[in-house]
C-alpha cells in the first residue's frame, strides 16, 4: 500500500521510498523515511494535497508525491 | 590584543526556527539585503561590535538539509565552504531539537567551527521539555547556548561564545556520525583515493567529499570531474561503489546515510532531552481543524483576501488623500522653480521637469498602500498562515502549472479587480518551485490591476451603458480565465525545461507575529520598492518623455498657432479698449494676468472651507489689487467687461495649448509608431489614436485614459471624455470597445512591474519576454474578437458572451491536460 491511499486518521509505518533524487531526498529531509511512523491528519478541501504528522510535526505533500511512499497499515500499534 | 580583528559569522538553521529573530537581535538596525551571485536568493548581511571588534553576520537561507537540490541549500553550502566563516551559528528551535540536529550533524561534517544556539527556550520549557545543555554540548562536542532572543535572554552569552570560538580560544571536538560497517570502509577508501589522486582535499574536507559523493550529490560530482585530471575515472569509481552498495545491501547509499544521521540525532536526544509530557501543540492543531476545514477553510481564505484588500487598497487609498497634498506640494515647488510658461510656448525644461515629477509622484503615491500591504503580508508570513493558504489552493493552481504558493501573489496582482502587479510579482519570491515561480511572475501582469480600471470604466460607460454590471463582471473575471490557460501553455512550452521542486513542505505551528518583526519587514520592502523600482522608473521617464515630445511641432505650424494667438489677443484688446484697464494691460501685464488667473484657479481648487477661502482671497488681493479686481469683478462695469473678455481669451489659450499638445503627440515618435502599427492593429479594431494611447500606457496604465483625453480634444467646456470619445470615434462600436478592453487585460506590464519582473526572475531576458508575449497574445485575442465578431455579425454583447464561453471551455480543458512531473524511481 502507498501513502496516497491512506485515509485521514489512519496510521502507518513507512516501509520503503520508491523514488530517489530530488523527491526522495526531500522526503528524507522532511523526516519521511523507512522505519518512521506516520499519521494522516487530513486532506485539503479539494482533496489534494494531504497533511501528515511525523515525529511531532506536520508536513503537507501532494498525493502524487505520496504515491512513492510505501507503507504498512498499522492502526492499533 | 586583536580587538580590531574582523570576524565573519554565518547563521544557519532550518526554516521557522527563529533565525531572523536571532539575526535582528545580534545586528540591530545595521543590516542590509544583497543577492547571492546568479540566484534570486536574498543574502542578509549585518554587523555588530564586540569589545571593539567588528563582527560581520550573514544570515544564510533557512534549509532543512545541505544537498545541492535547491538554490537555497547550494548557496548556504557554498558560502560555508568558500567564504570559510570563523563561526557558523546553528540556530534551532529548542522544541524541535531532534529534527534540527539532522542539519547540525551535516554542518559538523563540513569541519567548520559550529556553535549551537537553542533558541525559543521558553516555548520548550512551557511544553515541559527539559534539555540537559551541558550534556548536549558534550555529546556534540561543540558549545551550546540556550537563548530566548525575543526577550534578549542569553544574548550576551551567545556573543561571548561566538568570540571565544571565532578567536580560537575554545577548541571543539565535534561528534562524527557513524555510518556503520556497511558504509564506513567505503568512505575511508574514497578518502584515501582522493588524498593521493586529487588536490580537492586542500579546499574541501575529505570525509565530507566522500559522503557527498556516496549520496550522489550532482554538484560535488561535477566539481570532481572538472577539477581533476583523472576526474572521469574518479567519478566512474564512485558510481561503481554506489551501484555495488545498493546491490549488496538493497538500500540506496543516500537513504542509508540519511537514516544514520537521524539515528545519531535520536540517540543524542534520548541521552540529553526529557521529552514534553502530555499533548503537544493542542492550540495549533485546533486552529488547523478550522482553517483547513473542507468548508470553513475556503470561507476563511476568502475572508482573509477580503480583509487584505479592504485594509490595504481601500483604507490605504484613504490615506493617500492625506499624503497626496505633500506630493502636490513638491510639484508646485518644481513649478515655481522652473522658467515660467509663455502664452502658448511652454519651455521644454518646464514640461520635462513636471513630467518627471508626475511620473515619480504617481509611484510615490502608492507608498501608503504598499506599507499597509507589506505589513499585512508580513503578518501572514509570520503567523504561519501562508503554508495553509498553499495547502488549500494547490490542487486548483497546480493543474495550470502554478503552485499553492502562487495564491498570495495572485491575490495581490488583482485576481478579481483592483490589485497591483508590483507587490504581486515581488511576493513570488517564496514559491519554491522554479517553474511555477516563473509562470506566476509571467502571468501576474495579466491580472486586473487598479490602473487598468479607468479604461474599462470609460469604455463600459460609453459602449455597454445598458449592461454595465454584466460588462464589469465579464472584464473582472475574464482575466482569471485567460491567465490559467496561458500559464498552462507557458508551462508546457517555454518553461518546459525549467527546474521543478517537490511540493512537500512543513506546516509549522501558528505564531503570534511581533510588531517589530512586521514593521521591520514592511519598511524594508517599501525601501526596496523605492530604491530599486522608483529610481529606474524615473530614469525611464526621460526616455518616454522624449518619445512623446519630439520632434515636436514644425515651424510653419508654430507660425500658424502664433497667428491664432495674436488674433485672440487682438480681439481681447479691442473688447476692453474703452475700459479703464486698457492702458494697464500691455502684453507683459497680460501674461502676468494669465499666470495670476491660473494660479488663483488652481489654489481655489485645493482650498476647502470658508475661512481658508477668505484667507486665499485676501492673499491674492494683497498680491495684485488690480488683477484681483478683474477676477472678482463684482458690480464694477469695466471690470466685468474685462473679466468676460479675459475669460474667453483664457479659454482660447487653453484650446491652443491642447491642440498643440495633441499635434505634438501626433507628430512624436510614439505617434508615428502608432500610425505605423495601424495596418496590423486595424484587424483588432484599433486606429492609430488608440495605438498611441496604448503605447503611452507603458509608462503607467493610468496614462491610457489621460492620453485619450488629450487626443479627443474638448469641444465644449465641461464635456466629459465619454461624450468626446463617442463623438470623435463615430465608427467605434461596442465590438471595438470589447476588443480594446481585452487587449488592456492582456496588456504588457508597466515599467515598475517590468523592473520587479527583472528583479524576481533575475534576468533581462525574462523581463523582455514578459513584455512581448502579452502584446502578441493581446493582438491575437483582440483580432479574434473583432475580426471574428465582425465576420459573424455579432454585436458587442454577443461577442462578449461568445468569448467568455470560449475562455471557460479552454480553461476547463487546460485543467485536464496531464503534465505530471517525472521522478526517477528505485
Amino acid at each position: 500500500m502507498t501513502l496516497d491511499q491512506m485515509k485521514p486518521g489512519g496510521q502507518c509505518l513507512i516501509k520503503r521510498l520508491s523514488v530517489r533524487d530530488k523527491l526522495g531526498q526531500r522526503l528524507m529531509d522532511m523526516g519521511v523515511y523507512p522505519g518512521r511512523r506516520l499519521k494522516v491528519i487530513r486532506n485539503a478541501p479539494l482533496d489534494d494535497p494531504m497533511e501528515v504528522e511525523v515525529d511531532g510535526y506536520q508536513v503537507s505533500l501532494r498525493h502524487d508525491e505520496a504515491r512513492y511512499v510505501e507503507v504498512e497499515h498499522g492502526d492499533n500499534r | 590584543m586583536a580587538t580590531t580583528d574582523k570576524m565573519l559569522v554565518a547563521l544557519a538553521g532550518q526554516p521557522n526556527c527563529g533565525k531572523s529573530t536571532v539575526f535582528n537581535a545580534l545586528t540591530g538596525a545595521s543590516q542590509h539585503v544583497a543577492n547571492y551571485p546568479g540566484v534570486t536568493v536574498d543574502k542578509k548581511v549585518g554587523w555588530y561590535r564586540y569589545h571593539g571588534g567588528r563582527v560581520e553576520v550573514v544570515d544564510l537561507p533557512g534549509t532543512y538539509s545541505l544537498t545541492s537540490y535547491s538554490p537555497e541549500e547550494r548557496v548556504s553550502r557554498d558560502f560555508i565552504l568558500h567564504e570559510k566563516p570563523s563561526v557558523v551559528l546553528n540556530v534551532m528551535d529548542a522544541a524541535n531539537l531532534k529534527r534540527c540536529l539532522y542539519l547540525t550533524l551535516q554542518l559538523l561534517e563540513m569541519e567548520i567551527p559550529v556553535i549551537l544556539n537553542l533558541n525559543m527556550m521558553d516555548v520548550a520549557e512551557k511544553q515541559g521539555m527539559v534539555i540537559d545543555v551541558p550534556a548536549l554540548s558534550k555529546a556534540l562536542g561543540i558549545p551550546v547556548v540556550p537563548t530566548v532572543m525575543k526577550s534578549g535572554r542569553g544574548k550576551k552569552e551567545l556573543m561571548d561564545a561566538i568570540d571565544a570560538v571565532g578567536k580560537g580560544r575554545q577548541s571543539l571536538h565535534p561528534v562524527r556520525v557513524d555510518y556503520a560497517a556497511e558504509m564506513e570502509p567505503i568512505i575511508r577508501e574514497i578518502e584515501s583515493r582522493f588524498s593521493s589522486q586529487s588536490r580537492l582535499g586542500e579546499t574541501y574536507p575529505l570525509r565530507w567529499l566522500a559522503i557527498k559523493l556516496m549520496e550522489g550529490d550532482a554538484e560535488v560530482r561535477r566539481m570532481v570531474v572538472e577539477k581533476n585530471n583523472s576526474g572521469a575515472a574518479l567519478a566512474a569509481f564512485i558510481e561503481a561503489r554506489r551501484a555495488s552498495f545498493e546491490d549488496q545491501f538493497g538500500d540506496s547509499p543516500e537513504m542509508h546515510i540519511g537514516r544514520h544521521r537521524y539515528q545519531a540525532a535520536e540517540e543524542i536526544c534520548r541521552a540529553t532531552v526529557k521529552p514534553p509530557s502530555g499533548v503537544k501543540k493542542p492550540l495549533s492543531d485546533r486552529i488547523d481543524g478550522l482553517v483547513c476545514h473542507r468548508l470553513f477553510g475556503p470561507v476563511f481564505l476568502v475572508g482573509v483576501i477580503w480583509l487584505l484588500y479592504y485594509l490595504s487598497i481601500v483604507q490605504g487609498y484613504h490615506i493617500t488623500h492625506y499624503t497626496w497634498p505633500l506630493l502636490a506640494k513638491i510639484r508646485s515647488l518644481t513649478e515655481a522653480l522652473m522658467p515660467a510658461p509663455g502664452f502658448i510656448d511652454i519651455p521644454v525644461m518646464r514640461s520635462f521637469a513636471l513630467w518627471f515629477v508626475d511620473s515619480v509622484n504617481a509611484l510615490l503615491n502608492y507608498i501608503p498602500i504598499f506599507l499597509i500591504l507589506f505589513a499585512l503580508i508580513a503578518v501572514l508570513e509570520d503567523s504561519g498562515y501562508m503554508p495553509r493558504m498553499a495547502f488549500i489552493m494547490d490542487r486548483l493552481f497546480s493543474r495550470y502549472g502554478l503552485h499553492g504558493q502562487s495564491t498570495l501573489p495572485m491575490i495581490l496582482g488583482g485576481i478579481y479587480v483592483g490589485g497591483c502587479a508590483v507587490p504581486g510579482v515581488m511576493s513570488c519570491k517564496g514559491i519554491p518551485d522554479e517553474r511555477s515561480r516563473l509562470a506566476t511572475i509571467l502571468i501576474i501582469p495579466l491580472l486586473n490591476c487598479l490602473a487598468k480600471v479607468p479604461l474599462y470604466v470609460l469604455l463600459i460607460n460609453i459602449y455597454f451603458a445598458e449592461h454595465k454590471g454584466l460588462a464589469m463582471f465579464f472584464i473582472s473575471t475574464i482575466s482569471l480565465l485567460m491567465v490559467l490557460p496561458v500559464s498552462k501553455i507557458l508551462t508546457m512550452t517555454v518553461l518546459r525545461k525549467m527546474d521543478t521542486s517537490p511540493f512537500i513542505m512543513e506546516m509549522p505551528p501558528y505564531h503570534l507575529p511581533t510588531i517589530r518583526g512586521v514593521l521591520g519587514r514592511a519598511l524594508e520592502r517599501v525601501w526596496l520598492f523605492i530604491r530599486k523600482i522608483i529610481t529606474i522608473v524615473a530614469a525611464l521617464a526621460v526616455v518616454i518623455f522624449v518619445l512623446l515630445q519630439f520632434p515636436g511641432i514644425s515651424k510653419e505650424r508654430m507660425a500658424h498657432y502664433e497667428a491664432e494667438k495674436d488674433q485672440a489677443v487682438q480681439k481681447f484688446n479691442k473688447s476692453i479698449g474703452q475700459t479703464a484697464y486698457a492702458a494697464m494691460l500691455d502684453e507683459e501685464a497680460l501674461m502676468a494676468l494669465v499666470l495670476y488667473w491660473d494660479d488663483y484657479k488652481n489654489s481655489k481648487m485645493t482650498t476647502k472651507g470658508e475661512e481658508a477661502m477668505a484667507a486665499l482671497n485676501e492673499k491674492f488681493k494683497h498680491r495684485h489689487p488690480e488683477f484681483y479686481s478683474i477676477i472678482q469683478a463684482g458690480e464694477d462695469k469695466d471690470a466685468k467687461k474685462v473679466n468676460k473678455a479675459f475669460n474667453s481669451l483664457f479659454k482660447e489659450r487653453k484650446r491652443l495649448l491642447r491642440e498643440m499638445r495633441k499635434e505634438r503627440i501626433d507628430n512624436s515618435f510614439l505617434g508615428r509608431l502608432g500610425r505605423a502599427l495601424e495596418p496590423v492593429t486595424q484587424w483588432a479594431g484599433f486606429n492609430w489614436r488608440v495605438n498611441v494611447a496604448l503605447l503611452s500606457a507603458f509608462a503607467a496604465k493610468e496614462s491610457s485614459v489621460a492620453t485619450l483625453g488629450a487626443l479627443y480634444e474638448q469641444e465644449e467646456a465641461g464635456e466629459a471624455l465619454e461624450e468626446r470619445m463617442a463623438k470623435g470615434e463615430a465608427g467605434f462600436t461596442p465590438l471595438h470597445a470589447l476588443a480594446l478592453m481585452l487587449f488592456m487585460v492582456l496588456y504588457p506590464p508597466c515599467l515598475a512591474t517590468s523592473i520587479a519582473v527583472k528583479i524576481q526572475s533575475g534576468s533581462v531576458k525574462w523581463m523582455l519576454f514578459s513584455m512581448i508575449y502579452p502584446m502578441a497574445l493581446g493582438i491575437g485575442v483582440a483580432t479574434l474578437v473583432f475580426s471574428g465578431g465582425s465576420a459573424l455579425g455579432l454585436s458587442g454583447l454577443q461577442a462578449m458572451f461568445a468569448f467568455y464561453g470560449l475562455a471557460l471551455i479552454i480553461t476547463i480543458a487546460a485543467g485536464f491536460i496531464k503534465d505530471g512531473q517525472e521522478h526517477s524511481l528505485t
